[in-house]
């Protein structure tokens, strides 16, 4: 094929691909997901996928979905975006933060597409964003792990120090020093979202310095494995991780991405969807508490319960004043509430955190 | 305060997947084969174990198939390096994301399952642990005190001279690629089977690729080997340490230090090799090179 054919054929396509958004008109709903990684990941894009099948499951006929998986963040973003809008999708969800800047691109040369944009800040005329307040989860796991210490050690494998992250460790020690005055909290930045074997060497570090539970925010199994090696406990992260309940596993914070997917995907159908930026805790389902297993004591049990209750019903706040920060000076004030602006721009430990907070 | 025991044994445990695969691939290199496919191999030796330990509750079985299903896989290159003359660069590359493909095709099945544990061997050790350690003088011995090792080295140095003394340099090579991916193939399955218990797709995160840097580093020594996969595990779980012991430690700068220190020896290698009249680097002579017998 020479290259004059070449450019016929890719405009011929380019046009018979234009025209399909103006047949689809009458058809079901049609949605797109991009993901970062494979469905099979069994965390971040696992639970992104479940939230996809929700969608098909609530309207059936009234919708068809598709998905494009493992698409690297940057300039291929943007290829598979134009992909998508190009098959006729009348909306298109983008899952993860470093799609950012190409959903903004590829929104602009197809205003009359619907986009939402997982994790991110940008907004325009077609483009929403959704996100979830997994400070809420963490409060309820850090109740857990104050209650189960017997080390009075808690350990917390980060990821990279960002807002999510660090909103993650000041609620889980906040809320692990409320029933448990004694605890000590130590923290080891990965600087991954997901290496199985240098998670496991963090988890081992940890145990080596006397931690008994740990919190994770890396999203792979291993360092409940190690934990059950030794006989400690943690909690699931991302997805439920339940293959290692009830011990070491004994309970988990989990994205439930169907709960805004569905809200999301009926309000386009009834017409009601506007460009605004979603942030949704443990009420509006997004959140997930997993189960709590036996390993845990009845009463631990009903305590981490009715806080997750009190947070869902709106009546608690996990950044509830009197808060210090780390370096002694005054955060929030006795029975004062931490502002969305200050948690979306989180950059320090609440006093009594001790550990390094990288810059 | 950290107990400089309980820490060593920890680098034991870190370091012996990379260990392991680098050992593999120098026994490659000294062959005169550059294989860059070590990744794909480890990822098919953590499916293949794992699956195997899977299904018939047996660890030790799930390293020895995840060995041979490593040699296998290795065998395409083999055949398309050796036999067809093509590029070894882009072959092991091929390789490389082949595995991936394979392996998170085929690892559909056990998502979310979880392998049996393994007995603990001396030191609390796992057995693997101690079996990669041995690795070293038996590498080392095979390399340096044996004919056939004698032979291999001789086809990694010049084939066309080891071809005219009448040795088949392609059987040398096709064997020693096959002993490359069986021990990529255990290092890979040590992740998947002995530290964290399930099936992942990608859980080898580029463990293959700093075997490669350790064969460099290592100079093509078995030793140096050793000593690499120990600078690269001990870095990461120093500073892990450290941290958890919430010493305050500038975390980016020590993740940096094993590539610095790559980087350092292959300066002072070409250095010793400019300044004195010792030949510096043992890089094999036919390092990468085709082999096409003319007679």
């Amino acid at each position: 094929m020479n290259r004059r054919h070449l450019i016929a054929s890719v405009a011929a396509m380019t046009t018979i691909s234009l025209a399909l958004p103006v047949w689809a008109q009458d058809d079901p709903l049609k949605v797109g997901f991009i993901y970062v990684g494979p469905v099979s990941d069994g965390g971040w894009t696992y639970q992104h996928d479940q939230g996809r099948q929700a969608v098909e499951a609530e309207f059936g006929d009234r919708v068809e979905t598709t998905y494009l998986e493992s698409v690297p963040e940057g300039v291929d973003a943007e290829r598979a975006l134009t992909q998508l809008a190009l098959a006729g999708n009348d909306v298109i969800y983008a899952t993860s933060f470093g799609y950012m800047d190409a959903v903004i691109n590829v929104a602009a040369k197809f205003p009359d597409i619907k986009f939402e944009h997982n994790t991110g800040y940008k907004l325009a005329d077609n483009v929403g964003t959704y996100d979830g307040r997994f400070y809420e989860g963490r409060a309820v796991t850090g109740t857990i792990a104050g209650r189960m210490t017997k080390t009075n050690k808690i350990g917390y494998i980060a990821t990279f120090p960002i807002p999510e992250v660090i909103q993650g460790i000041n609620s889980a020690y906040i809320h692990a020093k409320k029933v448990n005055p004694d605890v000590e909290m130590r923290v080891v930045w990965a600087y991954t979202w997901f290496d199985p074997a240098k998670e496991a060497d963090a988890a081992n570090a940890l145990m080596a310095e006397g931690v008994d539970v740990i919190l994770q925010h890396t999203n792979s199994t291993a360092p409940l494995a190690q934990l059950q090696q030794q006989g400690k406990i943690g909690f699931g992260q991302a997805s439920d991780m339940s293959s290692f309940a009830p011990s070491p596993r004994v309970s988990s914070v989990y994205n439930n991405w169907g709960a805004h997917y569905v809200k999301s995907v009926g309000r386009i159908l009834d017409g009601t969807w506007k460009p605004e930026a979603v942030w949704g805790g443990i009420g509006d389902g997004i959140v997930a508490i997993g189960e709590i297993t036996e390993a845990v004591p009845a009463e631990v049990k009903a305590e981490a319960e009715a806080l997750r209750d009190k947070i869902a019903a709106g009546e608690y706040h996990p950044f509830t004043g009197p808060l210090n920060k780390a370096d002694g000076s005054v955060w929030l004030a006795d029975g004062q509430v931490a502002s969305d602006k200050d948690l979306s721009g989180m950059n320090f430990f609440v006093e009594g955190i001790t550990a390094e907070l990288p810059q | 305060m950290i107990d400089p025991v309980a820490l060593f044994l920890l680098l034991l445990s870190a370091s012996t997947p990379i260990l392991f695969a680098a050992l593999g691939e120098l026994v490659v290199e000294r062959a005169g084969v550059l294989n860059l496919g070590v990744e794909g191999m480890m990822i098919v030796g953590a499916l293949s174990g794992f699956a195997t330990a899977y299904y018939s509750g047996n660890a030790f079985l799930g390293f020895a198939v995840a060995a041979l299903a490593g040699a296998l896989v290795a065998l395409p290159f083999a055949i398309l390096t050796q036999f067809l003359m093509s590029n070894q660069v882009a072959s092991g590359l091929a390789l490389t994301l082949f595995g991936l493909g394979l392996a998170a095709l085929f690892g559909k099945p056990v998502e979310g399952v979880k392998a049996p544990t393994m007995a603990a061997g001396p030191l609390g050790l796992n057995w693997i642990v101690w079996l990669g350690l041995a690795m070293v003088p038996a590498i080392w011995w095979f390399l340096n005190r044996s004919r056939p090792g004698l032979i291999l080295r001789g086809v990694g140095e010049n084939h066309d001279a080891a071809h005219a003394l009448g040795y088949d340099v392609r059987r040398v090579r096709l064997a020693a690629i096959a002993f490359g991916g069986a021990m990529a193939g255990i290092g890979g399955a040590f992740i998947s089977v002995a530290t964290v218990l399930q099936w992942t797709e990608g859980m080898t995160a580029g463990a293959g690729w700093i075997a490669l840097a350790i064969v460099v580093f290592s100079n093509w020594t078995a030793v140096g080997v050793l000593a690499g996969a120990w600078l690269f595990g001990g870095v990461t779980v120093l500073q892990l340490r450290l941290q958890a012991a919430g010493v305050r430690v500038p975390v980016q700068l020590l993740s940096m230090a094993p590539y610095l220190a790559t980087i350092v020896v292959l300066v002072a290698i070409s250095a010793r090799q400019k300044f004195s009249r010792r030949s510096g680097s043992a890089a094999p002579g036919s390092l990468g090179q085709d082999f096409h017998a003319l007679r």
